[in-house]
């Protein structure tokens, strides 16, 4: 399996993602905001960082770098699309995914452990989920608060776009559990297609024992597999 | 413009001082050469009061590189890695404007780590405020935290540890002292030292602009009733630009391009550039014309004393200036070509086709005036019996105030608007004894710990400084590191006075003789005197930031408890010394009396041992006892393992109160399951180490014999209930 990093001015978990993917023998190169095309890749990845410093709206200025042309033909012909905190904002920016990412609700950057329910197995990101209850992953954002009017919301939830949802560890889904306000507690969604996922939590930080845990390992898993 | 005595005393030179400059350089100064001295004469630039007392720090053992004297210290970790590492102070223009003063106090750090060569793996903090009751306390807490998170957030680096505490004596001089610790490969470090003449001088990162001119000045004196109108006086940061510096610097330092490289930190481009062409016993000629500049009709004056952030100076190999330009311009960084380094020994700047100073550099920085200042010895308050009704104060209730006062809160409300895990190495965060940052690609790993106890110096300062430097060995020690070097951060008042003055002394004083008979010498670090206002000076406050290395990250250690059924044993003797403890403080309302002793031959053997069996991994968990004594750590070790204690207090020649209260220095709490129990009494009986049998842990409470049982459920709501309740939280 091939993959590509896009490094934009800013991005900061574009190693930690680099270092994940080949951790599980995917095959990656850096890619430079600025290049003008994108190399054949099965998978491509906008991490988590502050792209272009946050500046204007998070990750509006990189939703109109050059190489993002090429990522959404990618994406528009099938090819898989992760994006990562930051990269879940680029997502939205460009419109492959619906709905915006606002401030926490508490207006405060947080950085913690959080558990999700996976919502939707159904697809080549989270299949490898299915033993699971709940995972735990790490969140550090400070605009995670998820909002999509109602009809959106409807839309995600009639075709089980929702990929996950912020919950405790026995799975409940509710306002206690729900670390920034996001609309349905999401956390993730998927398109159409399921070939693209932006997900707040940072898969790529638990991918080893010695990090307190490895449920991220399981999605880049699911990857290899499919 | 005619230089005045009003000019003279805005610039915070002294009558005498003038008149030296006058006689070094055998002219009156014209306003920017005047500027420039102030810059270079501060006392936060030119350690004029402390250089005296600081060279009795031990700066070296056989794992150091460099010790003071660069932007930062550097240890030999083996395997060609090497830690640079250093701590600095942002105080006066974070109680400014606490937002950016924090920020830029990360910002300015992080430079000082990364103009070594050295990536940033890791940043702690030490933050002080005033009484929770302050008015100003919670708006300056609310914006140092946020500042320190919204820079170390956004350049990636994550912020694994640190400590915040509240004192009255910080009411109108709040403390934040930043860290910040790097790798880099050995063979690939970076100085200031320029070397060789007709070299090209290089301005490189953000534009110059009109913010922070005579900050180093501005903390180089007491703030009054009008701190507020030095708001100018502040930095603003950008950690965008400094990600995008950041990875540029580290781009073009792969190859031998860079000569010598400093960043533009207090007193900006002025003392960067004379830094660097006195250490290389060069000249240094600048064009005012080519500064990079964010405002229309900047001064030279204002060029020479912005502290904008984000900016390095460089002298490059002549024939590498292409493509190091192609560099930043990648980058979209400015990259200036804005002088030489010449053998003329003078500093010369031009401006408009006129030379509008120039200044024999030795008089900037080798003729600096060195005071001798006055000190006065402090009174070491003696101890004394104290008839205290300690029936009247339960041991649970007691337990339950100390855990809900602001000092001893829980404290994830400030972690958590810190990105602790970014870069994917952070292996312990905060809450800890120690943070533990992987080697990237390695199984082995850093410890790093920021501590201070400004009410132990303040009581006196001698114990004090020896205490915190102890515990600050005991901390890396209890994760399972050797401790290798320190950097520390000297807050004190205005050493004008005598009593300060003999603060500093004695506080350096008890600094060295632990760093001596620890071997754990100072390799970094930063004096910031004046931290007073309306002649009311903050508690002497050292902070002291160590590191060590764990070479295996399969022997790390942790301080929560792993199993029921297993042992707590203290190690160490527990006189139940209460003077100054937390239990005084927050529950009997005693602030007097002296510190608990410092016995260093103790501090060593005990911590030379628990390094030992730790090794061996024959312990489950460790945690060292500081301040709120054996009860206030075991609590603390039962709420992060969730796992309870039964204890029973194994010594009746002190009152109850005092053994579980007391804050006995050179002690640790170490768990031991059933299967290594012999040979660790065995081996701690070998080396003849006191130990004492605690308890024996057990599912979900904690158990007083005959005393109290409490959920640990219970102690977790009482112990995270204060940041929220301040904050009106949920």
């Amino acid at each position: 399996m091939k993959s590509s990093v896009i490094v934009f001015p800013g991005s900061n978990c574009d190693r930690d993602i680099a270092v994940a993917l080949e951790k599980f023998q995917i095959k990656n190169q850096m890619i430079w905001h600025n290049d003008a095309s994108l190399p054949k890749s099965d998978l491509v990845v906008l991490p988590g960082g502050f792209s272009y410093g946050d500046y204007l709206r998070t990750g509006c200025i990189a939703s109109k770098s050059k190489i993002l042309d090429d990522v959404i033909k990618h994406a528009k012909n099938g090819g898989l699309l992760l994006g990562i905190c930051n990269g879940f904002q680029i997502l939205t920016e460009t419109g492959l995914l619906p709905g915006v990412l606002l401030r926490n609700k508490k207006l405060r950057f947080l950085s913690k452990n959080v558990f999700l329910k996976v919502i939707n197995f159904n697809n080549r990101f989270c299949h490898n989920y299915k033993k699971k209850d709940t995972i735990e992953l790490p969140i550090a954002h400070n605009e995670g608060n998820y909002f999509a009017n109602e009809k959106e919301i409807k839309k995600l939830e009639d075709n089980d776009l929702i990929a996950f949802k912020y919950s405790d560890k026995e799975g409940n889904i509710n306002e206690n559990t729900n670390p920034n306000g996001s609309s349905q507690n999401i956390a993730g969604i998927l398109n159409n297609k399921k070939n693209i996922l932006g997900m707040m939590p940072h898969p790529e930080r638990l991918i080893d024992p010695l990090l307190s845990g490895e449920d991220g390992s399981l999605m880049f898993e699911s990857l290899i597999k499919s | 413009m005619e230089i005045t005595p009003e000019i003279i005393d805005r610039h915070g030179i002294k009558p005498e001082e003038y008149k030296k400059i006058i006689s070094l350089i055998g002219k009156k100064p014209n306003m920017l050469e005047l500027g420039i001295f102030s810059a270079m004469w501060n006392e936060h630039c030119s350690y004029k009061s402390s250089k005296k007392y600081l060279k009795s720090l031990p700066t070296k053992n056989e794992k150091v590189i460099q010790g003071p004297g660069e932007n930062a210290g550097v240890i030999d970790i083996g395997d060609n890695d090497a830690i640079v590492f250093k701590i600095e102070s942002h105080n006066h223009p974070s109680f400014i404007e606490p937002y950016q003063g924090a920020a830029t106090g990360v910002g300015g750090i992080l430079r000082d780590v990364f103009t070594m060569g050295a990536r940033p793996i890791a940043i702690l903090n030490s933050i002080h405020f005033g009484s929770h009751e302050h008015p100003k306390t919670k708006n300056l807490l609310n914006g140092v935290v946020s500042g320190i998170g919204g820079y170390g957030n956004c350049i990636g680096v994550p912020t694994v540890g640190g400590e915040v505490k509240f004192d009255s004596s910080y009411n109108e001089n709040i403390l934040v002292n930043a860290m910040a610790v790097g790798l880099v490969k050995k063979d690939k470090i970076f100085y200031s030292k320029a070397k060789g003449y007709n070299q090209p001088v290089i301005y490189v990162g953000s534009k110059t602009g009109r913010d922070g001119i005579h900050g180093a000045s501005m903390a180089s004196a007491e703030f009054d009733e009008n701190a507020e109108s030095k708001k100018p006086t502040v930095q603003v940061g950008d950690p965008f630009t400094e990600k995008l510096l950041l990875e540029a610097c580290l781009e073009l330092m792969k190859d031998d391009s860079i000569i010598s490289i400093q960043d533009m930190g207090a007193a900006g481009l002025t003392s960067s550039s004379i830094e660097m062409a006195s250490k290389g016993n060069l000249g240094i000629e600048i064009n005012l014309n080519k500064i990079p500049c964010r405002e229309k009709k900047m001064t030279p004056y204002e060029m020479m004393l912005s502290e904008s952030q984000e900016r390095m100076l460089l002298i490059i190999n002549s024939e590498k200036i292409e493509s190091a330009k192609k560099i930043f311009v990648k980058w979209g960084l400015d990259f200036s070509v804005i002088g030489k380094t010449t053998n003329t020994k003078n500093l010369i700047l031009n401006f408009n086709d006129e030379e509008v100073a120039k200044l024999p550099l030795s008089a900037l920085s080798d003729d600096v005036p060195i005071y001798d200042r006055k000190w006065e010895k402090n009174k070491a308050p003696l101890k004394k019996k104290l008839q205290i009704d300690y029936k009247s104060f339960k041991i649970l209730e007691s337990l339950k105030k100390i855990l809900m006062s602001p000092n001893n809160a829980e404290k994830s409300w400030v972690w958590e608007q810190y990105d602790q895990t970014v870069m994917g190495d952070t292996i312990q965060k905060s809450g800890g004894d120690s943070a533990v940052v992987r080697i990237h690609g390695k199984n082995k790993g850093v410890a790093i710990t920021v501590d201070s106890s400004a009410h132990y110096c303040l009581a006196n300062p001698i114990i004090g400084g020896k205490q915190i430097v102890s515990e600050c060995w005991r901390n890396l020690i209890s994760v399972g590191a050797s401790p290798i070097a320190i950097t520390n951060c000297l807050n004190f008042g205005n050493p004008e006075k005598d009593k300060i003055m003999g603060q500093f002394v004695e506080c350096v004083d008890g600094i060295s003789q632990a760093c001596v008979y620890l071997d754990f010498p100072v390799v970094s670090g930063n004096v910031s005197f004046y931290n007073e206002t309306k002649n009311k000076a903050i508690s002497p406050t050292p902070t002291i930031g160590g590191v060590g290395l764990i070479k295996n990250l399969d022997t790390m250690m942790t301080n929560n408890i792993k199993e029921i059924g297993s042992f707590i044993l203290v190690i160490g003797k527990t006189l139940g010394h209460l003077n100054q403890s937390e239990f005084f403080r927050e529950v009997v309302g005693i602030k007097d009396g002296p510190p608990p002793a410092v016995n260093l031959f103790n501090e060593k053997n005990n911590g030379l041992l628990v390094q030992n069996l730790i090794s061996k991994k024959l312990l489950n968990s460790v945690h060292d006892v500081s301040s709120g004594g054996i009860l206030f750590a075991l609590t603390e070790m039962c709420m992060s393992g969730n796992i309870g204690v039964k204890i029973k207090i194994p010594n009746n020649k002190i009152m109850p109160h005092e053994y579980l209260f007391g804050e006995d220095q050179s002690r640790y709490l170490i768990e031991v399951n059933e299967k290594n129990k012999n040979e660790v009494c065995k081996t701690l009986e070998k080396n003849s180490i006191f130990y004492e049998m605690l308890g024996k842990t057990q599912k979900d409470s904690l158990v007083l014999d005959k005393e109290f049982n409490i959920k640990l459920n219970d102690l977790v709501e009482i112990n995270s209930s204060w940041f929220k309740s301040y904050f009106k939280e949920n």
